[in-house]
């Protein structure tokens, strides 16, 4: 199972920029200690949605081939508490990309208002470790992954068929 | 318009400040990047980025920082030295760098003092040029 931070894509134009959107829940049990009593979604995890977003840029920007991993956090900067019941819109967009990594910038935003600021890079792992070696099989981008971009980008699984 | 040394040289310190997280007065011409400013392998490149961005170039990665290619050939490395074919391979490769002290003790621990901010102002002086 992957924990999945993003619920769907509402844009997503191939390598350039995406905007992918969550509704955050009281369902989501980590809220109810983060903090009890006062509901927040973690900033940590508010990181790892965007990682998605932008890793799944990166990752279909290169048809998929690459093994995609967060490898630095460039700035993540936070303005705003995210609470259940907010639904917010994580905006992403392709800064550079070379056939050893990609860096990206994006925002958080809750309707018009900014909730953060993230910036990321990514290594391309098979190009990236001086030769060490890594599984056949593309481990990052699962089906999971390949659903949310259906209707908006040919993902691998579809292009066997 | 060309740029002068010290131009170049301030623009570079703001890049190395911004991806490496550090202070001020920590870039001098001397650091090297990590040893004294703690650089790891994923910042190499997020300064290269930035370097294209910035001076508005092309920066392959073997030619800024073309050690990795240098010492993982055999013909190049023995004993955790570096052969004679393999220092001038890299004299070949990094002409904005100084090996006069790295000749004396050519140790491939020693390849990290050779990546200093002042080889990062040749390389782009010769870009923008």
């Amino acid at each position: 199972m992957r924990w999945i931070w993003i619920d769907k894509f509402l844009e997503f134009k191939s390598g350039e920029s995406a905007v992918a959107l969550k509704n955050v829940s009281l369902a989501e049990e980590h809220l109810h200690d983060h903090f009890p009593g006062f509901p927040i979604m973690p900033e940590c995890l508010m990181i790892e949605a965007m990682a998605q977003t932008a890793g799944i840029l990166v990752g279909q920007a290169r048809n998929f081939e690459e093994k995609v991993i967060l490898a630095k956090i460039k700035k993540a900067a936070f303005y705003h508490f995210v609470r259940p019941g907010d639904t917010i819109t994580l905006h992403a967009q392709i800064d550079s990309i070379a056939p050893e990594a990609a860096s990206t910038t994006g925002e958080i935003r809750r309707g018009d208002e900014r909730i953060a600021r993230i910036n990321l890079m990514f290594s391309h792992i098979d190009n990236n470790l001086a030769g060490a070696e890594f599984p056949e099989e593309n481990f990052v981008f699962t089906d999971m992954f390949n659903s949310l971009l259906t209707g908006f980008v040919e993902t691998p699984s579809e292009q066997g068929q | 318009m060309a740029m002068s040394r010290d131009e170049i040289f301030e623009e570079i310190k703001e890049v190395l400040i911004d991806a490496l997280g550090l202070d001020d007065d920590e870039v001098t011409a001397e650091a090297t990047l990590m040893g004294d400013l703690g650089a790891e392998s994923i910042d190499f490149l997020d300064i290269i980025f930035r370097l294209e961005k910035a001076f508005d170039i092309k920066v392959p990665r073997e030619e800024l920082f073309p050690a990795e290619a240098v010492l993982n050939n055999p013909d190049f490395v023995s004993g955790g030295k570096l052969t004679e074919k393999g220092l001038a391979e890299l004299k070949d490769k990094m002409p904005h760098t100084d090996l006069t002290e790295f000749e004396k003790d050519p140790d491939v621990n020693n390849i990290a003092d050779l990546f200093t901010v002042n080889a990062i102002v040749n390389f782009v002086e010769t870009k923008v040029a």
